[in-house]
């Protein structure tokens, strides 16, 4: 069972949760301190909810668990903070898409149960409603 | 360090095996390769596998493989990278004999894929990216490749079309390889109005995943005089890593890993990439082969498919000899030793004196680059 994989990575899942180094880098999602590093060192920080579409594929088949739909929009997101995100795009269909399309964040369900049952949910992207 | 030389190479047809299993073409491929070289004077069997877990539920591949393959109990283990498994496995074997640790080794790619459905063997494959961040939203291997070609359409403004000449190809090269999964020419035609895949890449741009095994017998400079065989030396060796996931890198389109490792293996061979004769490259798509011969200094940044003219067998820089992943079959964890199979024949039978082999693991996140010369 993979229930605190999924649990361990709710501030990313949920809130788009990454971290601030002193040094002003911003980075997503959290990671663990490198040796030599001091837990001071990064803050979290939450990324903006909006974003660009930086680059795109629409995937026909995939891994199990995503293998049900017809296709699967997936899109690196340039969010309005700087990091890239890697996420499902939704509510909208292939031929809507292109770079520079403005997006912003939902959480919905992600994939469909495989052998575990999980459940599980996490960011995706959505074509922005209000500009 | 020693200089190290090629004795031996060959591999199994790569097809659908659905009669063979994982051990069966194992020891067909070292047989071939070992010749009539006792398998006790074996001193170590390093295994370039990919999906050996999930693929063929099987772990520990080097005591399996060596015990079935009669080494006398001798050093073995299966080194993993995802695609460039093949190429790590060839450098450790490489280390094992510069070193002098050993006189003798066996470097082994093999990959069993066939026994399982498509989804599954997708999600074996998105190994290679990274889990938390990539594959757990659905991205597979394929995707991350169209998300770089996609990018690459735009900042670059060159058409999807430019990219078919790389899968043309690799077919027109695989007719003659009897090893080959696809032994038939494809036109820039077909290739255009091939179905999508994971757009922008399409069926006619992307592999088949298919089962093979390929190996090569590595020994030091006194046996390889003491036999006179014609033998290939290995001139560079070198590895080299980036981030795992796409979304992490400074430069999305630059295939760091790649660059360092083929200029590290360069440098190490004393040559440039003018000396170079015919070249094997991870070209699963044609994005990924533009991409590396970029990363290579071939060409410059966004000019990478203007090299289609020159990559025939009569061009300047010749490549995927035998087919490359595109038509020989992506074989996963094998390709780097296929690449080296193919170039050694190659080498043995044609002008050429230079060739530059390079694997890469997931989106380039691995490189291993090796450098072979006619001894």
């Amino acid at each position: 069972m993979n229930i605190a994989k999924h649990w361990r990575q709710n501030g990313a899942r949920y809130r788009l949760e990454g971290q601030r180094h002193r040094d002003g880098t911003l980075r997503f999602p959290a990671q663990s301190l490198q040796p030599g590093e001091a837990a001071a060192d990064w803050q979290p920080e939450q990324l903006a909810r909006q974003g660009e579409v930086f680059s795109f594929t629409v995937q026909r088949g995939g891994a199990a668990g995503f293998d049900d739909a017809p296709w699967t929009i997936i899109a690196l997101v340039q969010t309005a903070a700087g990091p890239l995100v890697t996420a499902q795009l939704t509510d909208c269909a292939p031929d809507e898409v292109a770079i520079g399309l403005p997006v912003e964040l939902v959480v919905r369900r992600i994939g469909t149960p495989v052998a575990d049952g999980l459940l599980v949910y996490g960011y995706k992207f959505r074509p922005r409603l209000l500009m | 360090m020693q200089k190290v030389f090629i004795a031996g190479a060959g591999c199994t047809p790569v097809r659908e095996h659905y009669e063979r299993g994982l051990l069966d073409l194992a020891l067909a491929a070292l047989g071939d390769a070992l010749d009539t070289i006792p398998a006790s004077r074996v001193g170590a069997l390093y295994v370039g596998n990919t999906l050996g877990d999930l693929g063929a539920d099987q772990g520990q591949l080097g005591a399996y493989i060596a015990d079935a393959a009669g080494m006398a109990g001798c050093e073995a283990v299966r080194v993993e990278a995802a695609g460039a498994s093949g190429g790590a496995a060839l450098r450790q074997g490489y280390l094992a004999v510069a070193s002098g640790q050993h006189e003798l080794v066996v470097v082994l790619g093999v990959e069993k894929v066939t026994d399982k459905l498509d989804a599954h063997l997708q999600t074996a494959q998105a190994l290679g990216l990274h889990g938390e961040i990539e594959a757990a939203h659905g991205l597979t291997t394929t995707g991350a490749w169209a998300l770089l070609m996609q990018r690459y359409l735009y900042e670059h403004g060159v058409a999807a079309e430019a990219f078919a000449p790389f899968a043309v190809n690799a077919h027109a090269n695989a007719v003659a390889n009897p090893n080959a999964l696809y032994r038939f020419p494809i036109s820039r035609a077909k290739w255009a109005g091939a179905a999508p895949v994971a757009a922008p890449l399409n069926m006619l741009d992307c592999p088949t995943l298919a089962d093979g095994a390929a190996a090569v017998v590595l020994v030091s400079e006194a046996l390889a005089r003491r036999w006179e065989a014609p033998a290939v030396q290995i001139l560079g060796s070198a590895a080299a890593t980036t981030t795992v996931a796409l979304a992490q890198r400074a430069d999305l389109l630059a295939l760091e890993a790649a660059a360092r490792s083929g200029a590290q293996a360069l440098a190490q061979a004393g040559l440039s990439r003018a000396d170079i004769d015919v070249l094997e490259l991870s070209d699963p798509h044609g994005i990924t082969a533009v991409l590396a011969l970029e990363a290579l200094g071939y060409a410059e940044r966004g000019a990478g498919t203007r090299l289609a003219a020159e990559i025939g067998r009569a061009g300047r820089l010749p490549l995927a000899i035998g087919g490359g992943m595109k038509a020989r079959g992506d074989v996963g964890g094998a390709i780097g030793v296929y690449q080296i199979v193919e170039l050694v024949q190659h080498l043995r039978s044609s002008e050429a004196q230079v060739a530059l082999a390079q694997c890469l693991g997931g989106s380039g996140s691995t490189a291993v680059t090796h450098i072979l010369s006619r001894a």
